[in-house]
């Protein structure tokens, strides 16, 4: 842990079409740390990820959000993903016709040229990929495959690790990243972060279950409820709404 | 303003030298092709059933030229072609306007069972052959098709032997080149004999400072009882450029054709393809992709008849359509009374990249009979934007996103060429097209 911030969010609020879904968010996250978001469905979980990486879906309609220093919302999500911010999709989206490989590269080079580095040789942009593949056991066989087209639930989930490993962000958020997975996938995707865990970086991980939060541990539990978190807490909170259910949550905030 | 008459009043006017500057096989048809003009009267426009987005009577209208009398080029364009298409090792012939010149690959490394070479020196040498089918195929009573054979003169004569099979690929590059407002008729005849084996690559191109041109073509294909034919078309021509194209195919039985048809830049541009499947167990692949930006405007029109049992037929026409292009498409499918154990499928898919990009789609099934297999489609719709801000979280700039995305696009249809270098080539052609270069022409010596 450090003094430093990574991320800075302030009374931030979102609407999607005209229904305030984000009614002033507060978070701060530290190098190091793992943040766990929990709360009902509909609470703005996704929402909230949604607005940090910059989908034109939503408009922000206030507050502001410091990410190293940079004014994250002024960003396109190109340049939110070169500054070190990743998304990891709830559902990853198939794209037909373009394939792994040449998605990758494109994801590398363009972070590269952001940085005014020159593209990667074909060897070492190969070798950065069979490095990567390893962290979460991807078959070599989805390279050629077009991007996430056809690959089974768990396939996708550890494709979105494989890619987080390879951009090397500064602040991963894991969005429903247990969803669809059997506990085989789950080990091997939790393990894939882990893995990618150091003191520099932090982990935003939204979950509807405490079960992911067995293999990613989190050193804050926040409750998001109407668009609000309404508490915070450490691991222990995780395990008290597995117990009580959000029944509980609802009824402090009528 | 009818502009069927300038070409017609031009014909009636210089009979003796457009048939001077031709073959006595050609020039028979001609007679019966201005009585046919003659009936019909004008050339199609929007009025017109399949022609609804697309006046081929405009296209004609402006005062072109026709280089009846056969005078020759002022610069050898021929000499300074380079090929395009890198391991893709082809017998090339060049077509500059309406002249065939034969380059020294084609005429030095055709196999025995091979003809290659101009139309009218063929019809000259081997009359009977290309009386046989020289408007055969062609519909007479087709105002275009008529025009086209009333003024063509000449054109290329493709003919492969029975049983001949032919593993180089034949290139015809055809160039416009002319300091002055230019109609070229050009015919092409493609003959592969009972089980031969043919793959053709046509590549149109305009020079730039070339005036205004207009191509009008008329292709026929035979195959023959277990043929197999392979055309592909590639038109990266530039704004100045009209072309109405009209491809004429006959299949007999147990014969295979692949037709692609690709439009990387043009100015206006009508494809017909006309397709009758004559005899049983056939296998037909028709496909085509459009790519419009700026004003470009390109219409594809399909007719795919079974008149045989055990047919199987794809078509599968996709367009992008970006800036002002606008797209047209009306394909359809008829499957003839007693045409039994008929397949038949067409897919039509668009996008339109822009505000003011526009596309008219009409697919068309006629079915004449029970025990068929047929579907079609037809979608038009704008670029993924969940993908695209999927890549863009990835750190893919928004345009390179749409640009993989438009490319990923027409993947299927490169799939459909069998010539593994040129679905290669096509792809790399592509890429550049949608990265706005102009495709192509990056190696070629002849500076379209």
């Amino acid at each position: 842990m450090s003094d430093e911030i990574l991320l800075k969010v302030t009374d931030l609020r979102a609407k999607v079409e005209e229904k305030e879904i984000l009614k002033g968010i507060n978070l701060t996250v530290r190098p190091g740390e793992v943040h766990a978001i929990m709360g009902p469905n509909g609470s703005g979980k996704s929402t909230l990820s949604s607005v940090l990486a910059g989908n034109p879906a939503f408009t922000v309609t206030g507050g502001s959000v410091e990410f190293h220093g940079i004014d994250l919302l002024a960003l396109p999500p190109e340049d939110r993903s070169h500054e070190g911010l990743f998304l990891s999709f709830q559902y990853p989206v198939e794209i037909p016709g373009v394939s792994m490989v040449n998605f990758m590269r494109a994801a590398v080079n363009a972070k590269r040229e952001y940085f005014h580095e020159p593209a990667l040789s074909a060897g070492d942009f190969l070798k950065l990929m069979r490095q990567k593949r390893a962290i979460v056991e991807l078959d070599n066989k989805l390279a050629s495959r077009s991007v996430n087209e056809g690959f089974s639930g768990g396939e996708k989930k550890r494709n979105e690790i494989f890619q987080m490993a390879v951009l090397e962000p500064r602040l991963s958020i894991l969005d429903e990243t247990d969803s669809g997975l059997d506990i085989d996938a789950l080990r091997v995707v939790a393990g894939g972060v882990n893995q990618l865990k150091t003191s520099r970086n932090a982990t935003i991980v939204i979950t509807h279950y405490q079960r992911l939060l067995d293999y990613i541990k989190p050193d804050f539990v926040h409750v998001l409820y109407k668009g609000r978190i309404v508490r915070t807490g450490g691991p222990e909170l995780a395990l008290e709404l597995e117990e009580k259910g959000y029944d509980w949550i609802k009824e402090e905030n009528l | 303003m009818n502009a069927l008459n300038q070409y017609t009043d031009l014909y009636e006017a210089n009979r003796a030298a457009v048939d001077a500057g031709s073959a006595p096989v050609l020039n028979r048809l001609r007679p019966e092709a201005l009585d046919a003009l003659k009936r019909i009267g004008r050339l199609p426009d929007k009025s017109d059933e399949g022609f609804e987005k697309t006046s081929v009577n405009d296209m004609f209208a402006p005062d072109f030229g026709v280089n009846i009398n056969r005078m020759s080029l002022p610069v050898d364009v021929a000499s300074s072609f380079r090929c395009g298409v890198p391991n893709l090792s082809t017998l090339l012939g060049i077509m500059v306007n309406d002249r065939f010149m034969p380059t020294a690959t084609l005429v030095g490394n055709l196999p025995q069972g091979v003809t290659v070479c101009s139309l009218a020196k063929a019809a000259a040498e081997q009359p009977a052959l290309v009386e046989r089918y020289y408007g055969t195929a062609a519909r007479a009573d087709n105002a275009g098709t008529a025009l086209n054979t009333l003024l063509s003169q000449d054109g290329i004569f493709i003919h492969v032997g029975k049983g001949v099979r032919l593993d180089k690929a034949i290139q015809i590059v055809d160039i416009f080149h002319s300091a002055f407002p230019l109609m070229a008729a050009r015919r092409v005849l493609v003959v592969a004999e009972d089980g031969a084996k043919v793959a053709v690559l046509k590549c149109d191109h305009t020079q730039t400072g070339s005036e205004r041109c207009l191509a009008s073509e008329v292709i026929e294909i035979f195959a023959g009882r277990g043929a197999e034919v392979e055309w592909y078309d590639i038109e990266e021509s530039d704004g100045s450029t009209s072309r109405y194209s009209q491809l004429y195919a006959r299949q007999e039985g147990g014969s295979s054709l692949t037709v692609c048809g690709s439009t990387l830049t043009n100015g206006v541009t009508r494809n017909e393809y006309h397709i009758d499947v004559c005899g049983e167990h056939t296998v037909t692949h028709l496909s085509g992709m459009a790519i419009g930006s700026s004003s470009q405007h390109i219409d594809n029109f399909s007719v795919l008849r079974h008149g045989a049992c055990h047919g199987h037929s794809d078509q599968l026409f996709k367009y992008v359509l970006d800036e002002r292009s606008t797209g047209a498409f009306e394909g359809s499918i008829e499957v003839c009374h007693g045409s039994r154990f008929v397949e038949a499928y067409q897919s039509n898919r668009n996008i339109l990249a822009s505000k003011d990009a526009r596309m008219h789609s009409k697919p068309q099934l006629l079915i004449y009979n029970d025990d068929v297999k047929c579907s079609h489609g037809a979608t038009t719709g704008q670029l993924d934007e969940k993908a695209m801000f999927y890549m863009q979280t990835r750190g893919i700039p928004r345009e390179e996103a749409r640009r993989m995305l438009m490319q990923a696009f027409m993947a299927d249809v490169i799939d459909t060429i069998a010539l593994e270098p040129l679905r290669d080539r096509l792809r790399h052609m592509v890429e550049r097209r949608f990265a706005g270069e102009k495709a192509g022409c990056r190696d070629c010596g002849a500076g379209c």
